[in-house]
């Protein structure tokens, strides 16, 4: 299948770990993958922020950019969250990375080996807004040599919230906090999830604390060989 | 008000107030949890309260003169009060005829949205809230944090100490047993004196005229049936068409409230009945800008909102802070979305950005409020009516670098050249503002070397 990949602002400036592993992964796969060269950001900073019109300009753009395409991928649920939202045109067509495998393919297997004590976070806009339900334990169940450990009180918010994390930032750091205590409590090696922005934030703090546990995307576990 | 962030800094602080916060919320959400898994047709359930919720919004001036009509017919008075001072002058006035220095009050929120005790206490009225928290509350001058548990910032040890200074100097233990048994023989006495009573509703039926108090203590009953007179304050959007529909709601709320498959008492009068309870019946039925809210297309499903409280005990934001930090009667996602809208957004511009947008809120709530989206329609209001410049240039900045890849790439690669002092072993610690509260607390990983989309375009 020819597989448009929505790399995501973020995904191309600061993370661009995952959106390289999902093309490993799609290639993998046998699939052709194609990155438009125009794009740019599907307009959440400022939808969520409040600023509609900047929002509704940026998705628009998003739209024209993506409207050739059958099947547009993303290793962001929050970004695929907002494109469903904002752009309703391309909507049906745009899917989250472990949604577009398990539900859209019917693959679990990917091929994958990674030999770690890894804990999955669930994040909020992939549990609530775009619901990839179960997709990427599955995926993860198939990694091999990859022993996944239940992270406690998994589907409480980490804290990040986009600009909440800067205008709340007291109240993102306590949340924060007992995440990573969450984490550390499972003796994991690895906290995984399928959004780089969450990951930003725990792995800020689990840096700070100086803990041993890495944050490592979805993707880039499923590109591991 | 205070903003939030700045409010809810000072609740951060206070240690005690968040193992309590989080030992109770995690309580009442693992009970609610069990007996809303146990109902087959949930869903229907919420399907069927958010139908109706939006029925009485669509047909509300119909519903509110039918339920007039049946309540004055029942031999109960209906007084119409455009905002608080209308019906608090109300209450002040039936206090008054009476020649009563105290009335006995059920728990309620709206009769706190208006400062009725305030009010009343102005006109030499004492107030005695009845309900076993507020109670707690008015003897020690603090206020609600929560919809439900108003004290329940509060610990058995401070009401054991605040009671033996209090209503009961020789109250023995802090066993919860003690305490109410303390609470119950001190108000005992306060209902058999009473002559006025003062509730809030939480439902209306427009069909019947009949008013519905749900609680758990027993104190609604007393102060709804020992008094002769009774003046119950309704909010408007509280109607239900029809009798029936308590059917739905019945269901819905202790469930969602206190995790109880049904509450322990459920009060229902429809006008005034000879030789039995109240023999005067007043009702004020209460807009304070409802009407407003009212009008706005998106904003209005939070006046479905029953006041089960489900939303706070799931907000990982309200589990944090408490109840104080949102400055109002009506705190946690709830509150974000309600109390901009009843006092104007301009006047709490930071509550609709007091959520990270998790949506554990929208998923348990009753009447399927979908906060979130509210949130979000709020937020682009507060942003209109009062966001600070730096903020809009700065969003603009972005909007315009967001525009075309090239912007980005060279946004990206000023930024990691600046990013190059502050970095060490590829994360950053420190960062001036206005990001500098992210380091505060949290490292920042580093800009790498290269974009996503020079790799891609490396690969040829």
């Amino acid at each position: 299948m020819r597989v448009a990949l929505f790399v995501t602002c973020l995904g191309d400036t600061v993370v661009p770990e995952a959106p390289k592993a999902t093309v490993t992964v799609l290639e993998r796969l046998g699939h052709e993958v194609v990155v438009p060269r125009e794009q740019t950001c599907c307009g959440q900073l400022h939808l969520n922020s409040g600023y509609r019109d900047m929002a509704r300009a940026l998705a628009a753009r998003f739209a024209r950019v993506f409207a050739g395409f059958d099947a547009i991928v993303s290793p962001s649920s929050s970004c695929v969250g907002a494109v469903r939202e904002l752009s309703p045109e391309v909507a049906p067509r745009v899917f989250e990375l472990s949604e577009f495998l398990v539900t859209k393919l019917g693959v679990e297997d990917v091929g994958a080996a990674f030999p770690r004590r890894v804990t999955y976070h669930p994040t909020c806009h992939s549990l609530r807004v775009t619901r990839v339900g179960d997709a990427p334990a599955r995926l993860l169940r198939a990694v091999r040599g990859l022993e996944q450990i239940e992270l406690p009180r998994a589907d409480e918010c980490c804290g990040f919230g986009g600009t909440f994390a800067i205008k709340n930032a007291e109240t993102s750091t306590a949340m924060l906090m007992d995440k990573c205590d969450a984490i550390e409590a499972t003796g994991a090696d690895v906290c995984t999830a399928v959004d780089g922005s969450c990951l930003l934030q725990i792995a800020g703090g689990l840096s700070r604390r100086r803990s041993h546990v890495r944050t490592v995307h979805l993707a880039e576990i499923l590109a591991a060989t | 008000m205070t903003a939030f962030p700045a409010a809810a800094r000072k609740e951060l602080a206070n240690r005690q107030l968040r193992s309590n916060l989080r030992n109770a919320t995690d309580t009442i959400r693992a009970k609610r949890a069990r007996v809303v898994d146990e109902v087959p047709d949930w869903e229907e359930l919420r399907e069927a309260g958010q139908a109706i919720k939006a029925d009485v919004l669509a047909n509300l001036g119909d519903y509110l003169v039918q339920f007039e009509a049946a309540v004055t017919a029942a031999g109960g008075q209906v007084h119409w009060a455009r905002d608080a001072a209308e019906a608090n002058a109300v209450v002040v006035d039936v206090a008054r005829a009476h020649g009563v220095s105290e009335v006995v009050k059920v728990k309620s929120l709206t009769t706190d949205e208006i400062r009725l005790n305030e009010a009343l206490a102005a006109a030499g009225v004492h107030a005695l809230e009845t309900d076993f928290a507020e109670l707690i509350l008015q003897l020690d001058g603090d206020w609600s944090s929560h919809i439900l548990v108003p004290a329940i910032h509060r610990n058995r040890r401070e009401i054991r100490d605040l009671f033996a200074r209090t209503i009961a100097p020789d109250v023995a233990s802090d066993d919860p047993a003690v305490l109410a048994e303390a609470a119950r023989l001190y108000l005992r006495e306060r209902f058999l004196a009473a002559k006025v009573g003062v509730s809030g509703a939480n439902f209306g039926i427009a069909e019947t005229g009949t008013v519905c108090v749900v609680e758990s203590e027993g104190n609604g009953r007393m102060c709804t049936t020992l008094p002769t007179v009774l003046v119950t304050i309704l909010g408007i959007e509280k109607l239900l068409p029809h009798f029936a529909d308590l059917e739905v709601f019945l269901q819905l709320l202790p469930r969602s409230a206190t995790g109880e498959r049904m509450n322990p008492y459920t009060s229902l009068w429809t006008g005034v009945t000879s030789e039995d309870g109240p023999q005067e019946l007043h009702i004020v039925l209460l807009d304070n800008r409802r009407t407003r809210v009212l009008r706005d297309d998106v904003g209005r499903q939070a006046l479905h909102c029953i006041r089960c409280s489900a939303c706070l005990n799931v907000c990982p934001v309200y589990s944090r802070t408490g109840g104080h930090a949102y400055g109002s009667v009506y705190p946690g996602p709830i509150g974000a979305i309600l109390t901009p809208q009843l006092v104007g957004i301009e006047n709490a511009p930071s509550l609709p950005y007091a959520s990270t947008l998790c949506g554990a809120c929208y998923e348990v709530c009753p009447v399927k409020i979908d906060i979130p989206k509210v949130l979000l329609h709020l937020r682009a209001k507060a942003v209109e009516a009062t966001a600070p410049p730096g903020e809009r240039l700065l969003m603009r900045v972005a909007a315009w670098t967001l525009a075309t890849p090239r912007r980005l790439s060279l946004a990206r690669r000023v930024a990691a050249q600046a990013q190059r002092p502050f970095v060490r072993r590829g994360v950053i610690r420190r960062l001036p503002r206005p990001i500098a509260k992210w380091t505060r607390s949290r490292d920042l990983k580093a800009i790498p070397r290269q974009s996503f989309r020079a790799w891609w375009e490396s690969r040829g």
